[in-house]
């Protein structure tokens, strides 16, 4: 169960971070906290692959690097290919015994364009195989490095700079692609969603990530103050918003079994505590536009989305 | 000369390739079918699938992630090898460049195709010639025996020190991909020797204040594939002119030791010639064709044609010295290219030998052909017709066309 | 940051970078800088789990914050749990 797992983040606190400061990531980017507490998560030596994206750019101007890990940068789309090479290679060299090390963590670091849409013949291609690795997309919902725009995971009605709140076409028209269910339905050892806000689980989803035997899937979002147009202090709020109205379930998939985690959980043992999507979306300037009377059935279409996304998984982890 | 048993194996191009991979302890192979490569992986896979090698296979699911997954391979410390032609190789083209400016050891077989549009699995040179500015060294073989030796070399090349660039082997898609040939196989242990372990190179890095191997180690991390602006990024490209560069004598020095292990040499490594002492006219040509080209001269030859044939072995480094050096007492040549490029005046071969001699003071006359697109073979009848015309030139010293199209219908 | 441009011959192979990123301060960035409260602090770390500029330093005892690379964003003053971080304009 998920609570097996404990963090003593005092002690935590006071080893030297693997991801360094001194990297241009904007102020207050959720990305950095993901990639810090996922490293934090595990003991064991780590290589680190980081698909083209904000993270990958803003943590490594030459000449500097802010890896404490070993790190590669391939592209946009091959993160999951390349740390396939990684995998087999290791495997390789252990069997000749010219492997120094017994057990490496491959972690993947991916947005949102380099998973649900460039690299996710890369990604599904990966999982397929069977390689030994974790795979974590920071969810930013748009193409932030080059500027706000609409990827796959762009939620409806979304304004960025492709999907532009005009006078005839409100923002973005479609839902975001449901990518953990598609990592689900490779039918690998683990799946799960997560969020910087809610750490503890978060870290312990990495964990089990990284102890299965086989590919590791985590959904994690991973709100942009630039893009989805909020204050930077407001990071965590969003998250823990994302999370209170269901917009953003967390949950985990492990060896077949569905299980809600979390403020998720509470939230299903007591449905009062869900709030409206609309409390997430009106601390977001990227869906102002759907404030408008004539948008308003926007909001509502969002609400119906979602409530039926959570009834799905209410009954998928055997609440309902 | 040798005294090495060799056995003697009824292999075709792609089947001696495979066999060269089997035998260079290579870690990783990552590869997607795509005719005329499709044997090497499938032999390959025999190999791995009744354990006679140690080698992870990742059986991808394209060709863009068939090199990404080298990139990662050789990254983490192993050999990586990889197999393809045509589209696939098309489609790997963004990461050639990567595999190359990160300086990554890679050997990969392109069994040479014509890309699509119409689609056509047969041999041509415009996929190999489209990644020749990636960085990649490019070994063009004649038959399977050389596919064989080469696929060898190729990691001895790619992996020396004052290289470090991934090699592409280039055998013509089912002239010698598909075509039984007597190849003569050395012994496992021999080229085992020969290639050597892979030797991770040393850089010095400041932050660690010393010299630390170029690998993902986790005792000593390093940050492959970083963002470099307008004031890196040029400095970054010199050393891959320079190991191109370099990569000439080393291949000369590869050729010369398998001379003495093989009892087998191709010219010097970069060019081989035939008959071109005293050639009053001569054809510049790669790959399988000029094996054709060379049993044309030789019957010119027996009629005593002074006519001559220069094979490039490597179009990447460019065998400049060699090539001047070849044809400097030859009156006319006419460069023959299997791929085209257009709106240029001429195929990438015919340029490249046309600027060698831009600066020299005793110049030929250069002229192009264009041959063999999509598979069409080059019959002895259509290189005689070539040498006519070169000797027409010579004889009246008037061009009538620095570009033409051999076996083409009007 | 006026540093001499190395020539190609003196860089790693690879492109590998040289230098850690803590070479580079970014607490230039800042417009708002956050001051801790160390009578108010219960030393929950929850600014130290928040922070993406790994600018909270816990050295087991107190808290503090490196203005070094601090961008004040003010999420460690929004997320504490005892409003034991002011952000006071720099």
């Amino acid at each position: 169960m998920s609570g097996k797992i404990v963090f003593n983040i005092r002690e935590l606190a006071k080893r030297p971070p693997k991801l360094l400061p001194g990297h241009r990531l904007c102020a207050g980017c959720a990305a950095p906290i993901i990639a810090k507490l996922a490293l934090l998560a595990t003991d064991r030596p780590t290589i680190v692959v980081n698909a083209t994206g904000c993270l990958e750019v803003a943590t490594t101007i030459f000449p500097y690097t802010s890896w404490n890990v070993p790190w590669i940068h391939n592209a946009f789309e091959n993160a999951a290919s390349t740390a396939s090479g990684i995998e087999a290679v290791i495997k390789a060299l252990k069997k000749k015994g010219k492997y120094k090390y017994e057990n490496v963590d491959i972690i993947v670091f991916a947005g949102d364009g380099g998973t649900y849409d460039i690299g996710l013949q890369s990604l599904s291609g990966a999982l397929e195989r069977g390689h030994d690795f974790l795979y974590i997309l920071y969810d930013n919902e748009a193409y932030m490095n080059t500027g706000i725009q609409r990827s796959g995971g762009t939620p409806l009605g979304a304004w960025t700079t492709t999907s532009p709140a005009g006078r005839v076409i409100p923002g973005k028209t479609q839902h975001k692609k449901p990518i953990a269910d598609i990592a689900v339905a490779h039918r690998i050892p683990y799946v799960a969603t997560a969020t910087p806000a809610h750490w503890m689980d978060f870290m312990r989803k990495v964990r089990k990530g990284l102890d299965v035997n086989g590919p590791a899937f985590i959904h994690a979002l991973s709100p942009c103050d630039r893009g989805w147009r909020f204050d930077t202090s407001e990071t965590i709020e969003v998250c823990k918003l994302a999370v209170d109205t269901c917009y953003f379930p967390l949950w985990e998939f492990e060896n077949g079994e569905w299980r809600l985690t979390d403020r998720s959980l509470a939230i299903a043992r007591n449905p009062r505590l869900k709030k409206p999507v609309e409390e997430f979306l009106k601390v977001q300037g990227r869906f102002k536009h759907l404030f408008k009377p004539e948008n308003r059935h926007l909001i509502e279409e969002i609400q119906r989305h979602v409530d039926a996304i959570w009834e799905d998984l209410l009954e998928r982890t055997g609440i309902k | 000369m040798s005294r090495l048993k060799q056995v003697l194996m009824g292999l075709n191009g792609d089947e001696a390739v495979a066999w060269a991979v089997k035998q260079c302890d290579v870690d990783v192979v990552a590869a997607y079918p795509i005719t005329p490569q499709t044997i090497i992986v499938e032999k390959f896979s025999e190999f791995v699938a009744n354990g006679e090698v140690h080698t992870e296979f990742v059986a991808v699911e394209s060709e863009h992630s068939a090199m990404s997954a080298c990139v990662g391979a050789a990254a983490a410390g192993g050999r990586a090898f990889t197999a393809t032609a045509a589209n696939g190789l098309a489609l790997m083209w963004e990461i050639l460049y990567i595999a190359a400016s990160l300086r990554l050891p890679i050997v990969m077989a392109v069994a040479n195709r014509a890309l699509s549009a119409p689609i056509n699995i047969h041999c041509d040179h415009s996929d190999s010639m489209g990644a020749r500015d990636t960085g990649w060294i490019q070994i063009y073989v004649e038959d399977a025996q050389e596919a064989y030796d080469s696929t060898i070399q190729a990691f001895k090349i790619a992996e020396h020190p004052d290289v470090l660039l991934p090699v592409m082997v280039c055998l013509d898609g089912f002239f010698l991909s598909h075509t039984l040939q007597n190849v003569k196989i050395l012994p496992d242990e021999a080229v085992k020797k020969f290639v050597g372990e892979r030797k991770i190179p040393e850089t010095m890095v400041d932050y660690f204040g010393k010299k630390v191997p170029v690998v993902l180690n986790p005792d000593k991390p390093l940050s492959f594939g970083p963002l470099d602006l307008y004031d890196y990024y040029f400095e970054h490209k010199i050393p891959q002119f320079k190991a191109m560069e370099k990569a000439k004598d080393v291949i000369r020095e590869v050729n010369e030791e398998w001379f003495k292990l093989t009892g087998r040499k191709y010219g010097d490594g970069l060019i081989d010639t035939y008959a071109i002492e005293d050639a009053d006219v001569a054809i510049v040509i790669l790959g399988s064709a000029a094996g054709t080209a060379k049993s044309v001269a030789e019957q010119l030859r027996k009629n005593g044609v002074k006519v001559g044939v220069v094979r490039i072995r490597t179009f990447r480094p460019f065998p400049e010295e060699g090539l001047v050096e070849a044809l400097k007492n030859v009156k006319v040549v006419g460069v023959m290219d299997r791929s085209g490029s257009f709106g240029a005046i001429g195929g990438p071969v015919f340029l490249e030998t046309r600027a060698t001699f831009y600066d020299k003071s005793e110049r030929p006359v250069i002229v192009g052909y264009i041959y063999g697109l999509g598979g069409r073979d080059l019959s002895p009848e259509m290189v005689k017709k070539v040498f006519d015309e070169l000797l027409e030139i010579k004889r009246t010293g008037k061009v009538r066309r620095t570009l033409s199209f051999v076996g083409v219908r009007e | 940051m006026g540093e001499t441009l190395r020539s190609w011959k003196e860089l790693p192979l690879s492109a590998l970078p040289f230098k850690l990123s803590t070479e580079f301060k970014t607490g230039d960035w800042r417009t708002f800088r956050p001051v801790v409260d160390q009578e108010k602090c219960t030393r929950c770390l929850l600014c130290w789990v928040y922070c993406p500029d790994m600018s909270i330093v816990w050295d087991g005892q107190r808290i503090s914050v490196n203005y070094d690379y601090c961008k004040g964003c003010g999420i460690c003053a929004r997320e504490c749990p005892v409003k034991a971080i002011e952000m006071v304009k720099e």
